[in-house]
């Protein structure tokens, strides 16, 4: 008789919960006690992945944290979506700052906590792309290298997208965004890494970075459990696909997130005081050009005649992300911890 | 608003937006027909007894299996699973081992005693059932249950049909058998043996006949053969095999026809110690009436294949062969070469005929095609005369005979009441490309180990074996429950909008209309493919 595991869940570890498996085992989605941080009547788009990435991130701090937990959250999408005057889709202390300074406000919160003595406090910045990779960038590297006390959350959606899809620091390159149309010999944004926001918070050689996609629950959750179980300056990056910005489906948000690390463009990782320490293998891996194609600001990649130049390029980003993290199973052999 | 100092938005406050009225589409929770169940020719709910046999609840699904197929030891041994071939976890690595999983369930009944339901009260009717073959016990099991009084007759001396005496003991231990029809005979049936039902007209007291009495007639095909040529049938030498009895067939036998019969009868010829066991077919492999399953089998055995070749004369110990040719229409042809093949014996396995005389007495019913023709309820042309199994048109298998046996019993018991057996609703197929399979692990079939084939020729003893509670269990989770929820939280859980709620009834979930913005998020990543979106009502 084969040897088998009986503990095999058909699902395995990747659905947010499994009637199958221990309460305690699934993830705290999946929890009908879940807090719901931010909660229904919120006015995001259809299929919103910053939404989704919100909550999926504060639920989890709300629960290590025992609900003891203070949010200062930046200007952009977020905000205006979820606080239309005179309503609020919070249901965790939460305090708007403006665009540029959510960390500086954010080690403001945790130096008054710290000066009441009240170090049980915990404080979690959060904002989009353009309020950390650009406006408020010099605040969040203010913040790492004084060392404060913050998890600073980043939802990257790689553009502008509440004042209607600029471009930011985090567009990837020829993605067409308002700012830079699918025009001319090097269409959409420009070529280069853009600002690489994970890896220059590494170079602050602060306690913890990492990243996640809202495809990826249970490694975003474990990723803000173990932020939370630290001190000092903290900085998670969570990829959440923008229907509106990207042109892609509201029903693909999850999908295109898990196509996003599937193909190599968006690295997963964990690094602690500026060395990566563990990454997310890929499963199956894919081409970019799958994780491309269904999304309306790389139509013009596709068109006729197709710029398969410039997807090529965008294929050795990838190949060059697998190669540097290590992601790929197969290929090459993965260090295990630190 | 009243809010405390420094606070200036009320916490939650949001859920007065009912961003419900975005919505064009909403989201639908269903329960789509798997493959499985939809090519289970017995009828039986195969994702639903996996379902909770894969909460290692083997008693609930066992009664879930039972509710559509009293004989599942014998079905996880004798059945050519369809299911398994329509199953789409086929498509992602390989099928299901459902069979397995119904042997395992099946034996664990017999081995911890579990007992069928209990039947519904008598309701005064009386049901004669003619042949206690699986298409008569599954018709007289359901009916019973059902509340009719059932009085089955056969021929035979003991109950069981082709499945007693037809197939070898090396696919089924006669014990498993025993213990299953046993179990439904002790509902209360009258079981009478060695009575054979000649004259329906003769018969009285009964409110409904079920006939399923086989097709227990060798195929003549005329072979000439010198006087002493030893020449025998097929079906012959698996009963009298059956019986314990030793057949002598000599050091090579020749087996003629390409069915399941014939591989049976091949694999036994082995077993009984002939050194050349070889099959005599007029066409090609691919033509083969036989099961792939037992072709594959008889092969692994050493059974020796003769495509293209008919059996012109038997003599004493040596054939002559005739090779033929697939014409353009795929239909053998002679072709006048002649050639010679030693063999002590020829098995005919040539077919099976319906012995009919039972109802060419009985007015309005129709026999075509040497099978009696029935309608869509199942019954005959005589009013109260169902038929079913091997003796009306149908694939012939045991596993056709008891779907065919529990049909006719929705039917006889709809006419008892005098109203007409509606079908089921008929539910849209849950196809592969409505799976999300990203979310189901990578995990192969467990494979039932096997003897080896040197120790399966040498005795009767069971070929295929058994998987164990944790393979058992293994095996079951490896479904993928498809079309149908399996409480997995991904709707729950991806929800940008918190709008699904978990509720204690149904599927355990249910959309808050008054939030859902109609994103479909829910349906996409719903790994079974069990949720579909549809308009939004005017």
């Amino acid at each position: 008789m084969p040897a088998q595991s009986v503990k095999f869940y058909q699902v395995g570890s990747r659905a947010v919960g499994n009637r199958l498996l221990d309460a305690e085992l699934r993830t705290e989605q999946s929890s009908a006690e879940r807090r719901n941080s931010i909660t229904s009547g919120h006015r995001a788009c259809q299929g919103c992945g910053e939404a989704l990435g919100a909550r999926y991130v504060l639920d989890t701090a709300e629960r290590v944290t025992g609900g003891r937990l203070v949010t200062v959250n930046a200007t952009g999408c977020l905000e205006v979506f979820s606080t239309p005057y005179p309503e609020s889709a919070w249901q965790v202390p939460w305090l708007h700052s403006l665009f540029a300074n959510t960390a500086s406000v954010a080690s403001g919160v945790a130096a008054a906590l710290e000066a009441q003595g009240r170090t049980d406090v915990r404080v979690l910045a959060q904002g989009g792309d353009g309020g950390t990779v650009d406006i408020g960038f010099a605040c969040l590297s203010g913040m790492f290298e004084r060392g404060d006390d913050v998890l600073f959350v980043c939802y990257d959606n790689e553009a502008y997208m509440n004042t209607g899809v600029q471009r930011s620091g985090a567009t990837p390159a020829y993605a067409r965004t308002a700012t830079t149309e699918a025009v001319g010999p090097i269409p959409g944004s420009r070529p280069g890494q853009g600002k690489d926001l994970p890896r220059i918070a590494m170079a602050h050689e602060i306690p913890y970075v990492a990243t996640a996609t809202v495809a990826e629950l249970r490694d975003l959750e474990a990723k803000v459990e173990r932020a939370m179980s630290m001190r000092g300056p903290r900085y998670l990056h969570v990829l959440v696909p923008c229907p509106l910005g990207w042109g892609s489906a509201p029903a693909e948000t999850v999908h295109l997130a898990r196509l996003a690390q599937r193909s190599g463009l968006f690295p997963v990782f964990e690094a602690e005081h500026g060395e990566v320490t563990s990454v997310l293998p890929i499963r199956d891996r894919i081409p970019v050009e799958e994780y491309l194609r269904p999304q309306r600001r790389y139509a013009h990649l596709f068109a006729d005649p197709p710029r398969t130049d410039l997807i090529e390029r965008i294929q050795q980003i990838a190949d060059r992300n697998v190669a540097r993290y290590h992601l790929d199973p197969h290929e090459i052999p993965h260090e295990e911890g630190a | 608003m009243d809010t405390p100092f420094a606070i200036t938005l009320g916490p939650g406050s949001s859920s007065v937006n009912r961003t419900g009225t975005w919505r064009t589409e909403r989201p639908v929770y269903v329960d789509r027909l798997p493959p499985c169940n939809q090519a289970c020719p017995a009828g039986e709910n195969v994702q639903g007894w996996l379902y909770t046999a894969e909460e290692g609840d083997y008693q609930t699904a066992w009664r879930q299996l039972v509710a559509a197929n009293p004989l599942p030891a014998v079905m996880g041994r004798v059945c050519y699973h369809p299911c398994e071939t329509a199953c789409n976890r086929a498509q992602l690595d390989h099928a299901v081992g459902i069979n397995s999983v119904e042997e395992f369930l099946g034996d664990e009944a017999i081995r911890r005693g579990w007992v069928l339901p209990t039947p519904a009260p008598d309701t005064g009717k009386r049901v004669l059932v003619v042949g206690a073959g699986p298409s008569g016990l599954s018709a007289a099991y359901q009916l019973c249950l059902l509340g009719h009084h059932v009085e089955i007759r056969d021929s035979a001396a003991r109950p069981g049909g082709m499945m007693r005496y037809a197939i070898p003991t090396f696919r089924l231990p006669r014990y498993v058998l025993d213990a299953e029809i046993d179990r439904i005979l002790a509902l209360g049936i009258d079981f009478r043996p060695n009575t054979p039902v000649e004259d329906l007209t003769a018969e009285h007291g009964f409110d409904a006949v079920f006939l399923a009495v086989g097709a227990q007639l060798a195929h003549r095909a005329y072979v000439p053969a010198a006087q002493s040529a030893r020449i025998l049938d097929a079906l012959d030498l698996l009963g009298d095999t059956a019986a314990g009895q030793r057949p002598q067939l000599g050091r090579t036998v020749a087996v003629y026809g390409g069915g399941n019969t014939a591989m049976d009868a091949a694999r036994t010829a082995r077993r009984l110690g002939a050194e050349e066991a070889i099959i005599v077919y007029r066409r090609t492999r691919e033509r083969m009436p036989a099961n792939d399953i037992e072709v594959t089998d008889a092969l692994e055995e050493g059974v020796r294949m003769k495509w293209l070749a008919t059996v012109k004369h038997a003599d004493v110990g040596v054939l002559t062969i005739e090779r033929m040719e697939l014409d353009e229409h795929g239909v053998p042809q002679p072709t006048g070469e002649l050639e010679e093949l030693q063999a002590d014996s020829l098995v005919l396995a040539l077919g099976q005929d319906v012995d009919h005389t039972l109802v060419d007495t009985l007015p309005g019913v129709r026999v075509e095609g040497g099978v009696v023709q029935v309608d869509e309820h199942m019954m005959t042309g005589h009013p109260g005369v169902f038929a079913g199994g091997d003796m009306v048109p149908s694939a012939r298998s045991v596993t056709v005979a008891i779907g065919h046996g529990a049909a006719a019993a929705r039917n006889i018991d709809a006419w008892l009441r005098g109203t007409v057996a509606t079908p089921e609703p008929e539910r849209e197929a849950a196809t592969f490309e409505r799976l999300n399979t990203w979310y189901y692990s990578d995990a192969p079939e467990t494979v039932r180990p096997r003897l080896d084939a040197a120790r399966r020729v040498s005795d009767f003893a069971e070929v295929t074996g058994k998987l164990d509670a944790d393979t058992a269990l293994y095996e079951a989770r490896r479904c993928m429950s498809c079309g149908n929820c399996f409480g997995c939280d991904n709707c729950y859980g991806v929800c940008p909008d918190n709008a699904i709620v978990k509720v204690p009834t149904g599927h355990g979930y249910a959309i808050d209309l008054d939030y859902c913005k109609g994103c479909a998020l829910c349906v996409t990543e719903c790994p079974a493919g069990a949720i579909d979106m549809i308009p939004e009502p005017d």
